[in-house]
């Protein structure tokens, strides 16, 4: 479905991704865990087309995406939903424009039609009641519904999450675990999330990537994950759960 | 259009590649400009779509402008016909302060003042919405969402300046050319209606037209600056603050030299 191919990018005269490679397969959630700097949020922005790299392939679904652009790119990018890691919802129109922004864009959907998306990705996401009010006057967790809600807005097969729980306390963390969880059921995307909140990466991933040096250390399920032979993996884990603990997943 | 990334450079070795560097980034930030702004021409065809965000931009540039242009240019008059006409009593002509002024605000201060109110007031103000919008994703976002920014920032602001520089260019000529008479009056003892005839004896159409045309050029001088530097904006919220001053800067620095181009080639 989506498959990252020996990717190689330098930003700033240092090297941030050195072969990366990453197949994620249709339906999957898979979860790109790593410290800060590691290069999760630039091989998200290569996935999307933000980003191109200096070599490598990016391939949705037999597509090449790095090297489209124009009226290409933002057909590729169509098969894309994104959650930003602050909601990046625009702040100067209320949440029913933010997220009626990308049907009314598209041009193929009437008013009434948008209406009804709008309300029905809002109820999706639990936040049927906010459409008239502006960016600035929700909460922090509201702000990544309402961006969630506009990600989802199109029905887009491929979900990307930039850091979905940062910033949140954990119970809203949780609660934004279930909503991604509760999507990825309802729906049936395709998704890939970026984050370095375990919890998050083993309740929600089907499989969980650990990204180290610009490339791809150790994956595998949530419990396989817990339990590699990598250092790095023991690591990681041993950072946020403490040494012989692990997380206990549903 | 294409999605600006924050760029970083190694400290160059020596003046010279200091220099070079320089006149290259210079150059490519030109054409970049120039691109954006060709890029929201292109999106005049949205402009029915995008109409609600047009209106909302003509508001913003003519009528909250209105009352600072209003009042720099009343007062650019009353100074320049002060001025002139104490000059001009020495020799008996104050009767010829009429000519003066309008020549002076119709063919250059007017154009030149309302576009360095706007720049200052619109333009950074533009530079800092897409800067802000740039630092924290929404740019990004609009590139994910398939919203081509050129069509739903640029074009919008783009279309106010066109119209509205000139408009407030008619205003702030008729303003300042008003300001003189009362100064002429009441100053110099020259009557309304012998100031009102000297300052339209001289002022033909090509003078009230090269100075409107100076307008539109200078609106999208300020469009295009303001828009390049806000999407080029880094740092978070001190590169807000330094695209704001580099749209000022380079706006006052692009119009005079526009200005100084458009006045040799019709004069």
């Amino acid at each position: 479905m989506l498959e990252l191919r020996n990717i190689n990018k330098t930003l700033g005269g240092q090297s941030v991704l050195r072969g990366l490679s990453l197949r994620v397969e249709r339906g999957e959630t898979m979860v790109v865990v790593g410290s800060s700097g590691a290069g999760k949020s630039v091989a998200l922005k290569h996935m999307i087309g933000l980003l191109r790299p200096d070599s490598g392939e990016v391939m949705i679904d037999g597509q090449t995406m790095h090297t489209a652009g124009g009226a290409e790119l933002r057909k590729l990018r169509r098969w894309f939903g994104m959650l930003f890691q602050g909601g990046a919802l625009i702040n100067w129109i209320n949440i029913f424009d933010n997220i009626a922004l990308p049907l009314r864009e598209r041009g193929e959907s009437s008013e009434k039609e948008i209406k009804d998306r709008v309300r029905e990705a809002l109820e999706m996401v639990n936040l049927p009641q906010i459409q008239h009010q502006m960016p600035a006057e929700l909460s922090g967790g509201m702000v990544k519904r309402a961006a969630l809600a506009r990600a989802i807005v199109t029905r887009p097969p491929i979900v990307l999450y930039d850091e979905p729980t940062a910033g949140l306390d954990p119970i809203l963390s949780r609660n934004i675990d279930r909503l991604i969880q509760h999507l990825q059921s309802q729906m049936g995307v395709t998704s890939v999330v970026v984050t370095h909140d375990l919890v998050s990466a083993f309740s929600i991933g089907d499989r969980v990537a650990l990204l180290h040096e610009g490339r791809i250390a150790c994956m595998g399920t949530p419990e396989e994950f817990q339990h590699h032979e990598s250092p790095l993996a023991h690591e990681f884990i041993a950072a946020q759960f403490g040494h012989n603990q692990t997380f206990q997943t549903a | 259009m294409k999605y600006f990334q924050p760029e970083h450079f190694e400290p160059p070795r020596n003046f010279l590649e200091k220099s070079g560097r320089q006149i290259l980034m210079l150059l490519r930030d030109g054409g970049d400009a120039l691109l954006i702004t060709g890029e929201a021409f292109l999106c005049l065809k949205d402009i029915f779509q995008r109409r609600r965000e047009v209106m909302r931009q003509l508001f913003n540039c003519g009528i909250r402008s209105l009352g600072v242009v209003s009042i720099v240019a009343m007062f650019n008059g009353m100074i320049l016909a002060l001025q002139a006409g104490l000059v001009l009593r020495m020799y008996g002509q104050e009767v010829q302060v009429g000519n003066l002024v309008s020549q002076t605000i119709v063919r250059e201060m007017g154009p030149f003042l309302t576009a360095l109110i706007l720049a200052a007031s619109v333009g950074s103000a533009i530079a800092a919405q897409i800067g802000t919008m740039q630092v924290s994703n929404e740019i990004a976002a609009l590139h994910v969402m398939s919203v081509n920014p050129a069509s739903f920032l640029v074009m919008p602001r783009l279309v106010a300046f066109m119209v509205m520089c000139p408009i407030l260019t008619i205003y702030s000529n008729v303003l300042g050319v008003g300001g003189g008479m009362l100064v002429a009056w009441t100053q110099l003892g020259v009557e309304p209606r012998a100031y009102y005839d000297n300052a339209l004896q001289f002022l033909t159409n090509k003078e009230v037209f090269v100075g409107l045309f100076k307008a539109w050029v200078f609106g999208i001088i300020v469009v295009s600056v303001a828009s390049y530097q806000g999407f080029t904006t880094s740092n978070g919220a001190v590169g807000v603050g330094r695209a704001t001053r580099a749209t000022v800067v380079h706006s006052f620095l692009l119009i005079l030299i526009a200005g100084y181009i458009i006045t040799r080639l019709f004069y």
